[in-house]
């Protein structure tokens, strides 16, 4: 006697669930407990949920929630394959580029990559107490033999950074440019801002194997690249009327006007975005560890799963410097940007 | 100076709204703008306006905020298209023009002057005078040489270098005078162009607008809300209200003769000795011999001021125009005092006394 036995009575579809009614199927938790209690009659306070288990108990041809569940897995498993044979050699590619990535970075002796760093941080910054700063901070992590960790952590920022602002900056530019653009593209951003992180990662690893860098590489990047795609499209909309009426009244072309125009004066606007798709790209790369990013978050990872307090704790350090280091470079170089179109 | 039209606008109209088209209709048998706005939901940009412009002429098109002064010159080079009506420039509709010939017509023969300068905040100013050139694709080191050229005319020599936000409204405003001169294009737009200054650079930029016209004879469209700027720069004066004409005359001629009382009330105000001349209340000879008692001879183009110093405020004075070394007209001085007062303030006295 099931709780919800009167609504499939009252609709007269006793006969219909019965008829399905197998009762060889596996004993859920639910139907043990109702063996349990049976012939009680349930006071009307206790009635639950109608959930798909307690239907189910009613009439047989309701499916349970495990079944639901099983659905779903099936239906992906099912997709699976297919969805692979697409994807698959199209982010071919971004695995190749994470393993060279690795490749170089690790592969090139401490004596160049220093003098390099630095050539990078001036070149963006023109500053010397960063470049005094970013250097202590490599030859600290260095000093405590994390140099290697702090390198593919580095590496695989630097790949998802660039190829989310590869993407991002062309996406912002198109949703900038279309109403419609931007009103669907919002729901998709919202959606990869508000998932959790570990989210991301469950279809992926079901897609590639959890050894392919390709697998990370795509958390990564849609975890990072919306803020690049928000602020592209923002700034190019924040710029100022007067400007585009004047340059429309020159006679530009639409290219004149994307490039000698929109971009410039956006770009401290997308040059905001890039600083926060850089920070979390380091955020999710950390994560990512659990799927065999290699890096500082490997070290974290096992600092949590062994109970090793002080690697855990020293990798966090070195994720922190890595992270004041970004940020601080990409800040200036936005701060350059910004003053030199002071209006 | 030539009589040539350079600039027709032939019953144009213009309606913001959803639906243009029907408001059209409505504006066309009658409805005013606050009706329109109140019962069809639309707003009157601009109504019926008809104005040829000279080759070689400043024409000053002047109006409350409001009155659709933007809106019309927006349509000399289709940054705003019309509901109805003709632009022609040269001659040739400019409205059915296709994208190319549209661009090309905003590349080389017209170019515009912002009220808030619209300089480009990350090039220096050079750069920012060389942008009109550089969109046609003339070459760097060609396009900042002619930058340097109209810069060193508007007086920033040594700014070459510099970037927009070091400079002040008034500098930065001749930097936008000197990339549309550096277009070389014969027909200048400057939408209140000198707005945003204060009163002293504001008559510098002025004097040097004159200056400059008297050696380049553009064909300037110029729009302000002040009258005395209006005056001092107009050769031809288009007085619009509420998106349509008032009034449109030399502006010597608004002044004697204001056909409304709206623009009476505008003219009310001014000191009307400095901006009046001679010749706008002189009695023509009509071929007949001067007279023989004149006091004297004056130019044709002095000021109502200069001859009241020099009658010493003798009322039975009377002298000789001459234009250009003949005779044209006489000089009462009885009529020099009269058109002093204007209208509007005449007849007011009239009706209190
Ligand atoms: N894009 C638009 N949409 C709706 N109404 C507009 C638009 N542009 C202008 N208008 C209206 O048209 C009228 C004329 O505007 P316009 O900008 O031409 O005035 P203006 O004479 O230049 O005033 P100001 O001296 O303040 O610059 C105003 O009533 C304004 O509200
Ligand atoms: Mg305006």
């Amino acid at each position: 006697m099931a709780t919800y036995d009167f609504l499939f009575d009252g609709l007269g579809l006793r006969e219909w669930c019965d008829a399905g009614r197998t009762g060889d199927g596996p004993l859920s938790m639910a139907d043990l407990l109702a063996k349990g209690g049976a012939g009680r009659e349930t006071p009307w306070w206790d009635l639950p949920f109608p959930s798909l288990d307690a239907l189910n108990e009613a009439c047989g041809r309701i499916a349970q929630s495990r079944d639901a569940t099983k659905g779903v897995e099936e239906g992906f498993l099912a997709i699976k394959d297919a969805l692979r044979f697409v994807l698959d050699p199209l982010t071919q590619p971004l695995s190749w580029i994470l393993e060279f990535a690795l490749l170089v970075f690790e592969a090139a002796p401490w004596w160049v990559m220093f003098p390099l760093l630095m050539a990078v941080v001036y070149l963006a910054t023109k500053s010397v107490r960063l470049i005094v700063f970013v250097t202590a901070c490599l030859a600290f992590l260095a000093f405590i033999d994390h140099y290697g960790f702090a390198m593919q952590t580095l590496a695989i920022i630097f790949v998802c950074a660039f190829l989310c602002v590869l993407f991002g900056v062309p996406i912002g530019i198109a949703m900038s440019r279309s109403d419609r653009m931007q009103r669907m593209t919002i729901p998709v951003l919202d959606m990869l801002q508000t998932l959790p992180p570990f989210v991301y990662l469950i279809p992926l690893i079901f897609l590639f194997s959890v050894t392919e860098p390709k697998l990370y590489g795509i958390a990564i990047i849609l975890y990072a690249i919306v803020p690049v795609i928000r602020l592209t499209d923002l700034g190019i909309r924040l710029v100022d009327r007067d400007v585009i009426e004047a340059a429309d009244s020159f006679g530009v072309t639409d290219r004149q006007k994307l490039f000698g125009v929109q971009i410039p004066l956006a770009l401290p606007n997308i040059m905001a975005g890039v600083n926060q798709t850089i920070m979390m790209s380091l955020a999710m790369v950390v994560i990512a560890s659990l799927v065999s990013a290699p890096g500082l978050g490997v070290l974290v990872l096992r600092g949590i799963r062994n109970l090793e307090l002080g690697v855990g704790l020293v990798s966090g350090l070195g994720i922190v410097l890595l992270a004041i280091i970004l940020d601080r470079v990409t800040k200036a170089a936005l701060d350059r940007v910004n003053a030199a179109q002071k209006i | 100076m030539t009589d040539k039209i350079k600039i027709a606008i032939r019953s144009l109209y213009k309606i913001f709204g959803d639906d243009p088209e029907g408001a059209l209709e409505h504006v066309r048998a009658g409805v005013g703008k606050t009706e329109l706005l109140e019962r069809h939901g639309h707003v009157l940009g601009l109504q019926d306006i008809d104005v040829d412009m000279r080759e070689g002429d400043i024409t000053v098109i002047m109006g409350l905020s409001g009155s659709g002064k933007s809106t019309l010159i927006r349509h000399l080079n289709r940054l705003i298209e019309p509901t109805a009506g003709q632009v022609e420039v040269d001659g040739e509709d400019v409205l059915a023009y296709g994208e190319e010939r549209l661009r090309s017509l905003r590349r080389e023969a017209m170019s515009m002057v912002f009220q808030k300068f619209a300089l480009l905040p990350h090039r220096t100013v050079a750069e920012n005078a060389g942008t009109t050139l550089q969109v046609r694709g003339v070459r760097q080191r060609d396009y900042l040489a002619e930058a340097r050229k109209w810069l060193e005319r508007v007086g920033l020599t040594g700014y070459e270098n510099h970037y927009p936000h070091q400079l002040s409204g008034g500098m930065q405003q001749r930097v936008g005078i000197a990339r549309a001169l550096t277009s070389n294009s014969p027909i200048m737009l400057m939408d209140e162009a000198f707005s945003a200054l204060d009163p002293l650079i504001r008559t510098d930029m002025q004097d040097l607008l004159l200056e400059l016209q008297k050696e380049l004879h553009k064909t300037i469209v110029f729009i302000t809300h002040d009258l005395d700027e209006a005056l001092k720069l107009a050769d031809r004066l288009v007085i619009l209200k509420d998106g349509y004409i008032v009034q449109q005359d030399e502006p010597q001629h608004i002044l004697l003769n204001p056909n409304d009382p709206y623009i009476e009330d505008f003219v009310s105000d001014i000191n009307r000795a400095r901006v009046l001349r001679v010749r706008s209340i002189m009695t023509p000879l009509g071929g007949g011999a001067p007279p023989a008692e004149a006091q004297g001879e004056v130019d044709f183009n002095d000021t109502l001021e200069s001859m009241i110093t020099r009658s010493g405020g003798d009322t039975s004075h009377s002298y000789v125009v001459v234009q250009e070394g003949a005779p044209v007209g006489v000089l009462e001085m009885t009529n020099l005092v009269k058109a002093l007062v204007p209208r509007a303030a005449s007849e007011a006295g009239a009706r209190k006394y």
